[in-house]
């Protein structure tokens, strides 16, 4: 490993989706709480016509210039959305669908007509397209990671309002937090985080940055800091991870291969994590049915009992499993009562309840309290 | 060939116009981003097991993938562990990932760019032509999207009870005996075929601004649902021609002007449609204020209608001291109230006329 990490290139690379990782993710966050994950992908796509605009006028491919001017249009496209959904009935799907996709033709009708131009030193420039996370340079590199610092410290420092407002805006308003200045503070540094994404992942699979790592944070935590924190970890994770992946196997391109792993993050963390995830609500669903089950025996064994007035009088599972007219074995529902103490096997092969399952069978018909 | 190009663009516009408005409707204009990026490892797939380019097996993967995404998106939302965004915007950036490693890793040497699948090419399409028995019988684009076209409005005569009900109110509907599930899943057939046939004239983003954009014009226009269909498929086909013509002239990309073309008339109906627009909402408040005033004033001067108090309020200059008007807007009410016979105005001293006393009163009351 420690020879994949010397190669000067790959650490560029690795080092310059590592930054981008830790700022969307834990920006990617707030995206997601405010249900607004689709305007990253929207503010991407829009970013285009900046790009190529600042090619045209300032005349220059450094990757500053163009990235001001997709921050600009990125910005501009935002205003748009946020104004067609106040002002009109289109909601806010419509909205994005609209300006993205406009922009975005916008931006490719301007780079087709730079590309025509007889002049063509424009190569180069759709590369924002897909990304081109080899081509990175360490001053890309040095770039994201100011950015990334700035993100995470005008993060730290507004985080009571960041926090306030993604849940409760009209609480906040009420406490004199001026919501609209909230709103531009993170849709402000969405934008600028899309804008650095644009060289290593493109324009079409930004938006995923964003919103893999917070969604998947989300399954494990409940707490906004852990939230932010873990999405920033995975994000730096999926980067470092792609990167090597991409250098590694030829023919992989980098952008696609970390969008992938944060795929993967999120399938693993839809599934396993605890509590949220899928698989632990299914292992409690089927606890929680076993248990009741045992519940149900519990009290059929009790009603046997009964009938029969007394207390020694054992039966057989089939005699048992008439009770609620049961297709499935109760062998082992039989032997967890056993092994609680609740029920207990006459030699015969047959079973009855306890002295102590009895009792519990008396609570659970009175109160319909849990057991254990 | 101008004219084969003008064509297919039409053809597709419509085309795409028509499951448009029932996404921007259903607010899930995004189910159209989603499904024209996740098309992509469908295409790449069938490509793979045909090596062919016009194979219908691509087109059989295509909307097989794009009904995925939906797929995919609805069973996530349905864990609720993620929110309907996120959803969408988890799925098909995998997907269309799988797509672009496939194209890098596995069809290196043919001509299956990324770029064709995503940015397409209008001036090509009459390149690519069919023919029947030595007969050549146009470009296949242009066979392809009228087909489309005549299954998406098949589908609109067929099922515009079901499509309108589920979308308005899906209670109702489902209370009806309509399953809202399928008349949905219908209408993602339609915007997944819809979106492939449409992918090699315009690409896969820009059909998205083909469905949506003609779809949220008419919606400021109209609240007729016919009638919204109509003028989607207009806008769709007289903003593709324009677009064509403009790229034309300054020699780029068709579909980018396409696009470009649509959004302008978007703007347009987003600043002057007659009801809907910004202007015509700010000329309407702007109107509703000065109605407001000049009851006001009414209401004022019947206040002050005794004859020793009228000397002294009810002059014009008073109105600004007084009612804290600025001077330009206690012209415009004053002016409005005159015109509308309601006050007059004797050397700046004003007297209420019948019709003005009559509103006075009526707004006292209410």
């Amino acid at each position: 490993m420690s020879g994949i990490f010397s190669d000067f290139t790959l650490r560029t690379v690795a080092m310059g989706a590592a930054f981008l990782g830790i700022t969307s993710g834990a920006l990617g966050s707030f995206a997601v709480l405010r249900r607004q994950s689709l305007l990253g992908d929207s503010i991407s796509h829009a970013s285009l016509p900046g790009i190529v605009l600042a090619f045209i006028l300032i005349g220059t491919k450094s990757s500053l210039v163009l990235l001001i001017g997709a921050a600009i249009a990125g910005w501009i496209a935002t205003l748009f959305i946020l104004s067609i959904i106040r002002n009109t009935r289109i909601s806010s799907d419509g909205a994005q669908g609209v300006v993205l996709s406009v922009f975005f033709g916008l931006g490719l009708m301007l780079l087709t007509f730079v590309q025509s131009k007889p002049n063509a030193s424009q190569a180069g420039l759709d590369k924002y397209l897909f990304g081109q996370a080899a081509a990175l340079l360490p001053e890309d590199v040095r770039t994201a990671a100011i950015i990334g610092v700035i993100t995470i410290i005008c993060m730290i420092f507004f985080w009571k309002e960041f926090k306030l407002m993604s849940f409760d805006p009209v609480y906040g308003e009420s406490l004199g937090f001026s919501a609209r200045l909230t709103d531009i503070m993170i849709t402000a540094l969405i934008v600028i985080s899309i804008v650095t994404g644009l060289q290593t992942v493109g324009v079409i699979l930004m938006s995923s940055m964003l919103i893999a790592p917070a969604a998947s944070a989300r399954q494990w935590t409940n707490k906004l800091g852990a939230m932010v924190t873990l999405s920033a970890i995975f994000g730096a994770i999926s980067g470092v991870l792609g990167a090597t992946l991409s250098s590694l196997i030829s023919n992989l391109p980098t952008g696609p291969t970390i969008i992938l792993c944060l795929t993967s993050i999120f399938i693993i963390s839809l599934l396993f994590a605890p509590d949220r995830g899928l698989i632990s609500k299914l292992v409690k669903r089927y606890r929680n049915r076993f248990l009741f089950s045992l519940q149900k025996l519990l009290l059929d064994l009790y009603y046997l009992e009964e009938k029969h007035k007394g207390t020694s009088h054992a039966h057989d599972m089939k005699t048992i499993s008439l009770i609620r007219n049961r297709q499935g074995n109760i062998h082992i529902a039989l032997k967890t009562l056993q092994s609680r103490g609740w029920a207990e096997q006459t030699t015969a092969g047959l079973w009855k309840l306890t002295a102590e399952g009895h009792t519990e069978a008396i609570k659970i018909q009175n109160g319909g309290r849990n057991d254990s | 060939m101008i004219a084969e190009i003008i064509i297919v663009a039409i053809l597709t516009s419509s085309a795409c116009a028509i499951p448009g408005v029932f996404l921007v409707l259903r607010k899930t204009s995004l189910m159209s981003d989603a499904i024209s990026h996740a098309v992509l490892p469908g295409i790449v797939i069938g490509f793979l097991l045909t090596h062919s380019l016009s194979s219908p097996l691509l087109f059989v993967g295509a909307v097989a993938t794009g009904l995925l995404t939906v797929f995919l998106s609805e069973s996530l939302i349905r864990t609720n562990l993620v929110k309907e965004d996120a959803a969408i915007g988890l799925v098909f950036p995998a997907l269309f990932s799988i797509g672009v490693i496939l194209v890098s890793r596995y069809t290196g040497d043919v001509h299956l760019d990324t770029d064709a699948v995503l940015l397409g090419e209008l001036v090509f399409t009459p390149l690519d032509r069919i023919s029947f028995m030595g007969l050549d019988l146009g470009p296949r684009t242009a066979w392809v999207m009228g087909l489309i076209f005549i299954l998406n409005i098949g589908m609109l005569l067929f099922f515009f009870k079901e499509l309108k009900l589920t979308t308005f109110d899906k209670g109702m509907a489902a209370a009806m005996g309509i399953s809202p599930v399928l008349i949905q899943y219908i209408l993602m057939i339609s915007v997944s075929i819809t979106t492939v046939g449409a992918f090699d004239a315009v690409g896969s983003i820009l059909v998205v601004a083909l469905m949506i954009a003609p779809a949220a014009t008419a919606y400021l226009l109209t609240d007729n649902l016919k009638i919204m269909v109509l003028l989607s498929i207009l806008i769709g086909a007289l903003s593709s021609v324009a677009g064509f013509a403009f790229s034309w002239i300054i020699d780029a990309s068709a579909a980018g002007a396409m696009a470009a073309a649509l959004g302008l008339l978007f703007l347009l109906a987003f600043l002057f449609a007659p009801k809907r627009g910004i202007v015509s909402i700010k000329k309407r408040r702007q109107q509703q204020k000065i109605d407001f005033a000049v009851t006001m004033l009414t209401v004022h001067l019947l206040n002050h209608s005794e004859a020793k108090e009228a000397e002294v309020e009810n002059r014009e200059q008073h109105l600004i001291e007084h009612i804290n008007w600025e001077e330009r807007f206690a012209k415009t009410v004053l002016n409005k109230a005159v015109q509308n016979g309601m006050v007059n105005s004797e050397k700046g001293i004003l007297y209420l006329t019948q019709m003005g006393k009559k509103t006075a009163q009526k707004a006292m009351m209410r």
